[in-house]
């Protein structure tokens, strides 16, 4: 009986070693630990040994069935590993094929350019509000310290609906509109479009985009306006954007000021880009008129405020490095596609 | 305004500083220098010659040979074609290695041409005698240069001198940008006046003495101002024994600086003393004022008059005329009469210097469309005590320059005298707008050079007549802070109370819109406001359709920007046929912008300005991809119940058979559709192309940004098909009506899987099939409670014309 129980083991773990699928395996395991398997079949036979043998020759039999499964699951664990390894080896890609792409649509420079400058200000605890596009001559100029027959209405090349109702010249107007809610203090930027009858080239649309900035509080001073400028300048520009401000005239604001910053592409060294000087002029601001504040309401004895204005486009083309100004209006996809 | 710094040096002697310096330092003070240009710069060894002996060429007909004194040991060689020179004659001489700025035709060469010695026709040449034109400059400002040829300098020039500076060149033209209330500065003197304050110099303005020859301006001419409003003031003299003549060198020089073609003495003089006081005059010649009366009156309406440039103007009854005795002899202000001008036969002459009222001389110029260089000094509002003094540094000059004899006094009318303006100093006020800690005293030390007096009994800064622009004490803290300098203010950052930053919520749902239409991929365009009122046909709009009521731009820039948008189809439809004509494939668009509906016309209240969502594409893709694209923007909005397609919207320029109103409810949110093929002709957009327009406001009443978690189902869901027939003419949305209505609370979702229009269905009728799920969300729902469902469900669709399919 041994005999053949030792050559049942022999013989299975044999057919294990030679197995080359689990199906194999798995024959083996039915024809040996099976119902119906050999080890089985020879349990049954112990009628044959002698009584005092059979504990022993029963410790005998788990033992070898104990082993040969140790050895079919070590076999299997082998097997399972190999096919893993030849499926990953089946599956290699190349990674360098085009990668499929949902074609996401592109926002308009402008808009990139206007989200960055609303960021900016918001960040700093200013209220975005906007102003109608058809503005009456009132909010537009008068309210600016800019009355009938000031040249300045000329200069801005004012495109007229009829003597009381205008396309607003700049946005501006939403300052007054803004302070005559008598709501303050005030920390406000006004995007939106404006209009100036200007023939359509490289440079000028007669349409186009400005962003007006109003702080309205007590003990506000043209050291804050300098500040608050500095810091747009320098997050918008990067860290190391220098400002000058040079004075200027503006009828709605006094001391008024024009401010550069030093080109962001030469870095103030003078270059094609901002024809040698080194400075890119980029917004008007200064102290809101003492008068303005009056037509508007609010008390110069006890309220300053500062006030600013920056053209979009200006930003964007400077930003962007867009040679044309027809390019944003003219929306060809190949254009869009790059911002 | 130009100015040339030899001339401001005229009035700042110590000024000594680079053409750099300057324009740094007078820019960072308020006056812009925009940019200069070294009259030299290209002008490198040229010195005064003296030709000693001409020879003819050997070689060549047109030469000849020069031996010419440059002051050195020996003569230099120069072969030449130039015809006008002869022995004797003091030539400017460019020497070997030099450089001159242009070529003798007057072609400018950046950075100059060089000029070397070599050999002309076998003979050597070591230099080149000049012409004016080389020299970058021309006969209209070197009136004495010969037409062609080599300019000859008057025989006292010194031999070997420089010629340049000899020539008046070795200067800067600066051209400064003047802010419009800076009136002052529009002169050389009051440039020089800021020169002098930005660079601690002292000014010295010219001294101002008429000698007089005798005799009473009285005698001579009366004055009559009927409209002291439009002229407050107007100062005659009178110069007798007029003897017209060119001006000095020196004069002709200072014009030419700043770019004014000397004519004569009497012409330079008053050219010279606008550029210097910047206060226009104008000559008559008294012989042509009748009744020698000038009168200052408005024209009569219709009234006709030539000007000395010859054109007949006509004028209305708000422009100002100077009169004679008996006619109109100038447009005040704007220019003179040619029955009055100065000739060459001029023998007594009527000087003018007045001061009209700037708004009254800019609407009369526009009006008659005649600008002239003293209009356009006039319009910004001269000052009245400008006038004397110019006047009189006219006649000055007249007697300097012996071109005339000034007739003594002068005829002044005046009558409304300038108050001078007083501003309280408030050095402590002006430190807190400031935010700076500028002592008085300093302060005061900016105040002297510009000429504003401290009245320090009354605390008062007294304001000079020239400074228009000072009224308010924060007109003075800008003088402060000028000479302080910007630069040297602080800075710092608003204290005080804490405000939030914010966008608005309908600015929130714009930026939405932005994103969603990109993650569809259509990208952003921006079109104008205005466009013409061609668009309505283009758009095949009916006669009486609302859209034609648009507001019109009185001046617009041209028939095709007349009128302010009603509908922003036309912008999308040109981008989209730009886009199609530069052969750009599969193009998708959105834009953001209003359109602007009047609530009346003519317009007496500003239009309702509503931004509209619209979105147009061409290429892959078609109704209903645009469709998902509303879909997707108005679930990621909050707009969460179904929206319904009607498709009954007639627009005239959509596909009558693909177009839909959209509703949210029963509410009109937009429109969508195919573009006409008849409009995408017109627009010449050769393919198939789709359009959607929200209306923004009436979407943003119904978004929300709030959000609920409503679980997750607990229970299963039951899922059924339901394959039908159904009439053609039965639209989707009418069988999901029945489902949605009949399906209950129990009914979750439908998802239509299959459309089929083909042989094996009934002529006149489509299958449609489509996957209803059902579940209950507290109970695991029960075979009847489908099957009573399904059954009301059928019942609804029978009355549809519907018939089940096995």
């Amino acid at each position: 009986m041994k005999e053949r129980l030792q050559k049942i083991r022999e013989e299975a773990i044999n057919r294990i070693k030679a197995s080359q699928n689990p199906e194999a395996l798995n024959d083996v395991r039915v024809s040996v630990l099976g119902k119906k398997g050999e080890l089985t079949a020879l349990l049954k036979s112990m009628k044959e040994i002698a009584p005092e043998d059979r504990p022993a020759f029963g410790q005998l039999v788990n033992d070898t069935r104990a082993e040969i499964e140790r050895v079919m699951e070590e076999a299997k664990k082998n097997m399972e590993q190999m096919l893993l390894e030849m499926r990953l080896k089946s599956e290699v890609i190349d990674v360098t094929l085009p990668a499929k792409k949902n074609s996401v649509g592109h926002r308009h420079p402008n808009t990139i350019a206007l989200e960055e400058v609303e960021r900016i200000f918001i960040g700093m605890g200013y209220e975005v509000i906007e102003g109608p596009e058809v503005e009456y001559d009132l909010y537009n100029f008068e309210k600016l310290n800019i009355p009938a027959n000031h040249p300045a209405k000329d200069e801005q090349d004012t495109f007229y609906i009829n003597k009381e109702i205008v396309l607003r010249t700049q946005t501006s107007p939403v300052q007054a509109r803004t302070m005559e809610k008598g709501k303050l203090p005030i920390r406000m930027i006004s995007p939106g479009r404006v209009f100036r009858s200007d023939e359509v080239d490289a440079t000028h649309s007669p349409s186009f985009h400005q962003i007006e900035g109003l702080v309205i509080d007590k003990n506000i001073t043209f050291a804050d306006l300098k500040g608050t400028l500095e810091a747009f300048a320098k997050e918008l520009f990067g860290e190391d954007t220098k400002t000058k401000f040079r004075p200027h005239h503006f009828p709605f604001t006094e001391p008024s000021a024009e401010v550069d910053v030093s080109c962001f592409k030469c870095g103030g060294k003078g270059c094609r880009f901002c024809k040698g000087s080194g400075w890119i002029e980029i917004l008007g601001c200064g102290m809101v008129h003492p008068h303005v504040l009056e037509m508007c309401g609010i008390d110069p004895e006890e309220y300053t405020g500062f006030a600013f204005g920056v053209g979009l486009e200006r930003i964007a083309l400077l930003k962007y490095e867009i040679d044309d100004m027809r390019l944003l209006y003219e929306n060809d996809i190949r254009f869009l596609k790059q911002f | 305004m130009n100015a040339s710094l030899s001339w401001i040096k005229a009035y700042v002697p110590d000024l000594d500083v680079s053409a750099q310096e300057f324009t740094d330092a007078m820019t960072l003070s308020g006056s812009k220098v925009e940019g200069f240009r070294k009259m030299d710069a290209d002008l490198e060894r040229i010195v005064i010659g003296q030709i000693d002996k001409i020879e003819r060429h050997p070689d060549a007909d047109k030469l000849i040979v020069c031996q010419v004194d440059v002051g050195e040991e020996k003569p230099v060689q120069i072969v030449t074609g130039a015809p006008n020179v002869k022995e004797g004659d003091k030539v400017p001489v460019v020497l070997d290695g030099g450089r001159v700025a242009g070529t003798h035709d007057g072609k400018m060469t950046a950075g100059g041409l060089k000029i070397k010695k070599g050999k002309l026709r076998g003979i050597e040449s070591n230099g080149m005698m000049c012409s004016i034109e080389e020299l970058g400059s021309g006969r209209d400002m070197y009136p004495e240069a010969p037409e062609e040829g080599i300019y000859i300098f008057p025989a006292d020039a010194k031999v070997g001198d420089d010629a340049v500076e000899a020539l008046g060149l070795r200067d800067v033209a600066f051209e400064f940008e003047i802010t419009s209330n800076r009136v002052d500065c529009y002169s050389i003197l009051g440039l020089a006046r800021e020169t002098a304050a930005t660079f601690h110099k002292s000014f010295n303005p010219p001294v101002v003495a008429v000698k007089g020859s005798g005799d009473d301006v009285n005698q001579y001419i009366q004055v009559e101002v009927k409209d002291m409003d439009l002229c407050p003031r107007y100062c005659a003299r009178i110069v007798k024994n007029i003897r017209l003549a060119p001006s000095p060198a020196w004069m002709q020089r200072r014009l030419a600086s700043v770019g004014i073609r000397p004519i004569n003495n009497v012409v330079d003089i008053t050219n010279y003393v606008m550029e210097e006081y910047g206060q226009p005059m104008h000559a008559y010649d008294l012989d042509t004022i009748a009744g020698h009366k000038i009168v200052v009156r408005r024209a009569a309406d219709g009234e006709k008059f030539v000007t000395l440039d010859g054109q007949e103007r006509t004028m209305d009854d708000s422009v100002l005329m100077i009169c004679d005795g008996e006619k109109a002899v100038g447009l005040a202000g704007i220019m003179g009469g040619e029955n009055s001008m100065i000739t060459d036969q001029v023998h007594t002459m009527l000087f003018e210097a007045a001061c009209f009222d700037g708004t009254n001389i800019r609407l009369s110029s526009k009006k008659i469309g005649l600008r002239t260089e003293a209009s356009g000094k006039f319009e910004k509002g001269l000052d009245p005590d400008n006038a004397l003094a110019a006047i009189n540094r006219a006649c000055q000059l007249i007697e300097e320059l012996g071109a005339g004899e000034v007739v003594d006094g002068v005829v002044d009318v005046y009558k409304k005298e300038k108050m001078p303006v007083r501003i309280p100093f408030e050095p402590e006020r002006i430190n807190a707008l400031l935010g700076t800690d500028i002592g008085k005293e300093q302060m005061l030390s900016y105040f002297k050079p510009l000429e504003l007096v401290y009245d320090e009994a009354a605390g008062e800064i007294v304001v000079p007549s020239f400074r228009q622009d000072l009224l308010r004490p924060a007109d003075i803290a800008e003088e402060v802070a000028r000479f302080y300098g910007y630069d040297n203010i602080p800075t710092t950052l608003p204290k005080g109370e804490a405000t939030t930053g914010k966008l608005p919520f309908y600015l929130r749902v714009e930026a939405v819109a932005r994103d969603i239409a990109e993650f569809c991929g259509f990208s952003q365009g921006m079109s104008y406001s205005f466009e013409s009122p061609k668009v309505f046909d283009k758009l095949m709009l009916p006669e009486d359709a609302p859209e034609r009521n648009a507001i019109r731009i009185l001046n617009p820039l041209g028939e095709d920007f007349s009128i302010m948008r009603t509908t922003s189809l036309n912008g999308m439809l040109t981008s989209l046929a730009f886009n199609y004509n530069h052969r750009n494939k599969d193009v998708r668009l959105y834009e953001l912008g209003n359109i602007y509906l009047p609530k009346s016309l003519p317009l007496t209240e500003l239009p309702d300005e509503r931004m509209q969502f619209t979105l147009g594409m061409y290429g892959e893709g078609d109704f209903f991809t645009m469709k998902g694209v509303v879909e997707e923007f108005l679930d990621k909005i909050g707009m969460h119940e179904k929206e319904t397609y009607d498709p009954k919207s007639g627009k005239p320029f959509l596909h009558p058979g693909r177009q839909a109103n959209i509703f949210y409810g029963k509410t009109l949110i937009g429109y969508m559709g195919e573009v006409h093929p008849t409009v995408l002709n017109t627009y010449g957009i050769g393919e198939r192309a789709y359009v959607v327009v929200l209306d923004m406001p009436t979407v943003v009443e119904r978004a929300t940004f709030d959000r609920k978690y409503e679980g997750i189902a607990k229970f299963p869901a039951v899922t059924r098909d339901l394959s039908m027939t159904v009439p053609k003419s039965v639209l989707a949305g009418q069988i999901e009506e029945v489902l949605t209505v009949r399906g209950g609370k129990i009914l979750e979702s439908y998802e239509l899987f299959d459309v089929y229009e083909g042989s094996q269905i009934k002529e006149g009728c489509k299958s449609v099939a489509y996957s209803i799920r059902f579940r209950a969300k507290d109970r695991t729902l029960k075979e009847e409670e489908i099957t009573a469902v399904m059954k009301k469900i059928l019942n609804g669709l029978q009355s549809l014309g519907a018939e089940l399919r096995q």
